[in-house]
């Protein structure tokens, strides 16, 4: 049979692809438990990180042991309170922000973080100590200048002040948009107020650098040089996720317990 | 020198893929940001290519000619979706840095290059050797101008901060431009210059001269 021939051409073809495929599917699926529990240890490193509890490239079983103090909560957006319904280690935050089922659309002048639709539920994080609350990390993401920027924030027992700010995934530009993952820059987010005295979302990026005699100075923070765009975007997805369409809801009853309970 | 030492010793100057053959050189721009992802973006490469090489030379009997590039592009893909998925799984925190640079070895131009213009033509273990050899001569480059762009742009290399930073109160003011894309092509441009001064048989032959004509030929 000439190589040339059309027989032979399927023939090659067709074993090419069964080879390959299975060399393909083999390696995915062999390999799949091993990469979901590296981007599952690298998303809680990144929530510690906020949280201020480990340092960066904590040790695995650190990271796990640390993980069993943080109590992990399903909430109702919406309303803000909590959901016992679905269990919070399955709960998946971006599928159910996809499927129409589980989230909502956003207009375009409540969705300030650019992700044009929000999943119904969250799954929030309570830092206790003793029974009491020292902190709540709230899982945010919005789009920056080239990527959807995923993080979290972590606010202090106020609900007011940010103990930690850190996004683990992003696809800024390298240099510039992609120093948001800047530890010196992240640095300078503790101890910023993010909501005022009534709850209301109010945070800001400034470009330039924040002006000492500002008289919001506790809600300003410097933009990253040459990244005015997605410094921006991390005040807008703050804004969102901090506001009535986001975790404000939530924060205020929250606040509202902590007064009761006081 | 023997000949298989040949075929692997002469893509790292002589017919260097990036520098002389003047393939690859997208993914040299974009992932020459810091040492630790070239570095195992060029152990990927080479990787792949060795193991492309081999395979479509021994297969290359059997290869109909009219899906050949077909053929090779599957087989290319193939491994370069199992690399992808090595690397995620044992090289977590690289491979995010690396991000679709993996996948985009894919069209890199050397493994396609190398697989058309030699292993369709020659036996299992030169190919390889020629897959290793481009793959070392890509790495060389790169690495060159990864160590480059990450001392200049950021003080330091492969994460140590070499030279303190005037951020951090020291006096070296780090070069936004080696961050950029544009500065990895100065680099080559500068390398290849160089190459070509040491080696002046890469010099190509001018296509066409610029004629002179006298004046007394006008009008």
């Amino acid at each position: 049979m000439s190589n040339d021939s059309w027989q032979k051409t399927l023939l090659v073809a067709l074993v090419l692809c069964l080879v390959f495929s299975v060399l393909v599917s083999g390696a995915a699926v062999v390999l799949r438990p091993t990469q979901e529990a590296n981007q599952r240890l690298d998303v809680q490193r990144n929530l510690l990180l906020a949280a201020g509890l480990a340092e960066a490239g904590a040790p695995a079983d650190l990271v796990g042991e640390l993980m069993a103090s943080v109590e992990a909560q399903i909430i109702d957006l919406d309303s803000g309170t909590q959901n016992t319904d679905v269990n919070p280690d399955t709960f998946d935050a971006i599928s159910a922000a996809r499927k129409p089922a589980t989230s909502e659309a956003l207009d375009s002048e409540a969705d300030l973080g650019r992700i044009k639709r929000r999943a119904n539920m969250a799954k929030v994080y309570l830092l206790k100590k003793e029974g009491q609350l020292t902190g709540v990390v709230l899982p945010v993401y919005g789009s920056g200048l080239y990527s959807t920027l995923y993080g979290f924030i972590a606010l202090d027992a106020d609900l007011r002040t940010v103990r930690g700010l850190k996004f683990y995934e992003q696809g800024e530009t390298a240099g510039l948009g992609a120093e948001v993952d800047n530890p010196r820059w992240l640095a300078k987010w503790p101890g910023k107020m993010v909501l005022d005295e009534t709850g209301v979302a109010k945070v800001d990026v400034v470009k330039g650098g924040v002006n000492p005699s500002s008289p919001t100075i506790a809600y300003e923070v410097d933009a990253i040089s040459g990244a005015t765009l997605t410094s921006k975007g991390v005040s807008a997805l703050l804004q969102f996720w901090l506001g009535p369409d986001g975790f404000g809801p939530y924060l205020a009853k929250l606040k509202a317990q902590q007064m009761e309970a006081s | 020198m023997s000949v298989d030492k040949r075929i692997v010793l002469d893509p790292l100057v002589d017919t260097n893929p990036i520098t002389l053959q003047m393939l690859g050189i997208c993914s040299a721009l974009a992932v020459t940001t810091s040492l630790a992802a070239s570095l195992l973006m060029c152990l990927a490469l080479t990787g792949v290519l060795v193991a492309s090489s081999a395979s479509i030379s021994l297969i290359r009997k059997q290869i109909p000619t009219n899906i050949r590039i077909i053929v090779q592009m599957t087989i290319i893909a193939s491994l370069v979706i199992v690399v992808d998925q090595l690397l995620r799984a044992y090289a977590f925190d690289l491979s995010k840095r690396l991000s679709v640079f993996v996948g985009l070895i894919i069209t890199n131009c050397i493994v396609m290059g190398r697989a058309e213009a030699y292993a369709m033509k020659n036996p299992v273990i030169p190919s390889m050797l020629d897959g290793l050899g481009n793959g070392l001569g890509y790495s060389l480059v790169l690495i060159v101008v990864a160590v480059i762009r990450e001392f200049f742009g950021t003080g330091g290399l492969l994460g140590y901060q070499l030279l303190p930073k005037v951020t951090e109160g020291g006096w070296y003011y780090p070069n936004g431009l080696m961050m950029l894309a544009p500065s990895a092509f100065f680099i080559i441009g500068l390398m290849i210059w160089a190459f070509r001064t040491w080696k002046p048989a890469q010099v190509e032959k001018p296509e066409y001269r610029i004629s002179h004509v006298h004046r007394t030929e006008l009008s």
